[in-house]
């Protein structure tokens, strides 16, 4: 199979199609598509590798062994070597057939795009084939206690002891925390700089004592997020990405990705439509009879229509090199916003019995609302598009 | 096609705002208000648009058109959507594509090529009730001898009055028809409708009217062909609308002190200004989409073109309340603009359906609620 081609002819696109659906046809086991998506169903990989069916390790292991786990990833660096067009053609095709993403991953959503741009070459080599094999399993270390929308007034410590730093300090929000191997953090180095001069981008082994994890148990009842604890972490130098105090680059470059993927997957819907769970729990009949709901109903399945064509475009727009910096801002805001109201209104379809605590329906209402708030909360967003979209000025 | 513009498209969108800023400003448009000419767009104006084959470059080359598609009359009318050009440019290309669905060989070449070059304005009627509904359909064609006859009423025709013909839809032999009718013929009345936007419509009534069946058996294919062209070119035009007017508002609160600061710095408009950034940014994939599908034939370019519709009328809406209370009391002034933008944006979310209209369309045709 051809890697990295300049210019692709349709027909040459058509053939890797066919090999693609061949390939996933034999190899995904049955079993596992066409499920339904959560955190809790998937692979995240890692040093403890929890495997949610015998089956998910298969195709996990199936097709961590072709990289295509991160299938556009350069080769040189263990990825799938794909040009973007046929890595659109191997997510169609996985989508075709409701194959599941093999692993989940915030170091292949986020820590791995930044690390392509930002990371040496040693640590490219290092971090990104061990992220495309799911053999560390990546957290995230932005927020604290005291700086959540107002992220760069973090006050983690990382003191500089020459060969290492020492960090101290405390994260909160930090996904799966309890359950990753590393994490990547922000951190101040130099206490005395203006606030978004003073952070480092560090890599952070939490298998050593200085590092304590704890989960944080939320209204869905999930416990995806976690506070950490640095008490004299040591962290080597070599685990500084970018420049030291230039961390902040780092960090908003990473909240890209963070943001497009979040609006995109929430925004355009995954499982279900909401129009046929209405069919279903209603009928035509019952639909006749409450025509705000139905109508409700419609609207979202315009909106949710309508954010899976932003999601067409900016691929489109990426591919031609004309992407809107802001673009990842209104996925965010507007994927977000949507998925919550959506899940609010399966809520009132679902009646008395979606009020189930044990049932999808209400663990998915509770659990949307916090992705209006994580990745930069959405006034935050507002905030991003009104400064630097239409460049309002700022309030003095 | 990919949901970016073409290097062509983007060529074609520069050279139609670099005319429409040079031949036809804002303040054209507001002079031909206030000089209460009945026709209310500018011949001279129609010409140069023509000539630079900005009139209805959807029609096919085999028809003596330039076969640029939905995409391009799309883009031509968000721009013209920005100054509020007066011009048949909604009616020449709809009418266009009704004729060029329906009629024969012979009667497309006929047809088309005067509405392409600008001769001749043809006003698609097929409007009958004040709301939007295609599916009233109560004017009748009878066969009189070689020829036909029209007898009922159309509302809401663009560009009616004063156009030298009429595509007409009636019913003939039980099913859907298209007819053309030509300006003047016995029986016809084409009344001028004065309305909040100062375009161009008329009513219609039609009694015993000699008409021209355009094409054999059923046009209904054809009309709503045409339904789906017309309602995603309005969405384009609504898009043009709903740009201009919030890029005004961000300029004035750029500019307008209170308390000793430009209210552009309060953080409450700030907000309300980058919700309609976003969403205005989701719309416009959202037209060209629909576009694109009409070009490509997609089976679900019928819901795309509701779909932007829908979309366009409620965002253009809210666009215009906005633009109207950021500007205050000025705002609501007939001597500013943005009440030309408002009034405009009503008609245009008005005409082949409003949000409601094509939020229901959506709900029991592609969802099956």
């Amino acid at each position: 199979m051809a890697t990295q081609a300049e210019e692709r002819t349709a027909s040459d696109l058509d053939t890797f199609r066919l090999e693609v659906r061949e390939w996933l046809a034999a190899n995904c086991p049955v079993s596992i598509r066409n499920q339904p998506r959560g955190m809790d169903t998937s692979f995240w990989g890692g040093r403890n590798p929890v495997y949610p069916s015998d089956d998910h390790k298969l195709w996990f292991e199936r097709m961590a062994q072709r990289a295509w786990t991160v299938p556009t990833w350069p080769a040189q660096y263990g990825g799938g070597g794909l040009d973007p067009a046929q890595g659109r053609v191997l997510k169609q095709e996985m989508e075709r057939i409701g194959a599941p993403d093999p692993l989940s991953s915030l170091g292949i959503m986020m820590l791995g795009p930044a690390l392509l741009k930002f990371g040496t070459e040693e640590q490219k080599l290092e971090h990104i084939p061990l992220i495309a094999q799911g053999k560390i399993r990546w957290a995230q270390g932005y927020s604290e206690p005291g700086a959540g929308s107002d992220l760069a007034s973090l006050t983690t410590r990382g003191e500089d002891k020459g060969d290492h730093f020492l960090v101290n300090g405390q994260k909160i929000w930090t996904t799966y925390g309890h359950k990753a191997d590393m994490i990547f953090t922000l951190v101040r180095t130099e206490p005395d700089a203006p606030k978004h001069l003073g952070i480092s981008f560090l890599l952070i082994d939490m298998d050593q004592p200085g590092v304590n994890a704890s989960p944080i148990r939320m209204i869905s009842g999930n416990e995806h997020f976690a506070q950490t604890f640095f008490d004299d972490a040591v962290v080597p130098k070599k685990n500084l990405v970018g420049e030291q105090g230039r961390g902040w680059d780092v960090a908003k470059y990473l909240l890209t990705f963070e943001r497009s993927s979040m609006g995109q997957s929430l925004g355009g819907g995954m499982g279900k439509s909401v129009a046929d769970l209405a069919l279903e729990a209603l009928g035509h009949y019952g639909l006749a009879r409450e025509p705000g709901l139905r109508h409700e109903v419609a609207e979202t399945m315009m909106e949710t229509w309508a954010m899976q064509i932003a999601g067409e475009r900016m691929y489109d727009a990426g591919k031609a090199g004309t992407l809107s910096p802001f673009s990842p801002n209104v996925m965010k805001l507007l994927g977000t916003e949507l998925a919550a109201r959506r899940s609010r209104l399966a809520m009132s379809l679902g009646g008395f019995d979606a009020l189930d605590r044990d049932g999808r329906d209400a663990y998915q209402w509770l659990q949307d609302p916090p992705n209006c708030v994580a990745g930069g909360s959405n006034e935050v967003q507002l905030n991003v598009l009104s400064k630097r979209a239409l460049e309002l000025p700022e309030h003095k | 096609m990919a949901l970016v513009l073409s290097q062509d498209e983007t060529m074609l969108v520069d050279s139609a705002r670099g005319l429409l800023e040079r031949d036809a400003p804002l303040t054209a448009f507001r002079a031909l208000r206030n000089s209460g000419e009945p026709l209310a767009w500018d011949r001279s104006l129609y010409g140069k648009l023509a000539e630079n084959g900005l009139v209805a470059p959807n029609v096919a080359e085999s028809d003596g058109g330039m076969g640029l598609g939905a995409s391009a009359a799309g883009l031509i009318l968000e721009q013209a959507g920005h100054v509020l050009a007066a011009a048949p440019l909604l009616s020449a290309a709809l009418s266009a594509r009704l004729i060029a669905g329906a009629a024969s060989e012979s009667e497309r070449a006929d047809l088309l090529g005067p509405i392409v070059s600008g001769e001749r304005v043809i006003a698609p009627a097929l409007d009958e009730a004040a709301r939007h509904d295609p599916a009233q359909l109560e004017t009748k064609g009878e066969k009189v001898g070689d020829g036909w006859a029209l007898t009922g009423a159309k509302t809401a025709v663009i560009d009616g009055f004063g156009a030298d013909g009429f595509v007409v839809s009636a019913m003939a032999d039980g099913a859907p028809a298209l007819f053309l009718v030509e300006k003047g013929a016995s029986g016809l009345s084409a009344e001028r409708f004065a309305a909040v936007d100062s375009r161009n419509y008329a009513k219609l009534t039609l009694s015993g009217t000699p008409a021209t069946r355009l094409g054999q058996g059923d046009a209904g294919a054809a009309i709503a062909s045409g339904l789906d062209l017309g309602r995603a070119l309005l969405a384009a035009e609504l898009l043009g609308m709903a740009d201009e007017a919030f890029a005004r508002t961000v300029s004035y609160l750029k500019e307008r002190r209170q308390f000793d600061r430009v209210i552009g710095s309060f953080q409450a408009l700030q907000h309300r200004a980058a919700r309609m950034y976003a969403q205005l940014d989701i719309a416009r994939g959202v037209v060209l989409k629909a576009l694109r599908a009409i070009d490509e034939g997609s089976e679900d370019a019928t819901w795309l073109a509701s779909l932007a519709k829908g979309t366009m009328t409620r965002l253009a809406r809210d666009v215009m309340m906005e633009a109207m209370q950021m500007h205050g009391g000025i705002g609501m002034t007939d001597d500013f603009d943005v009440g030309l933008f408002v009034k405009r944006a009503q008609s245009a979310g008005e005409l082949l359906g409003d949000d409601h209209f094509h939020t229901e369309r959506l709900a029991a045709g592609k969802w099956g609620l």
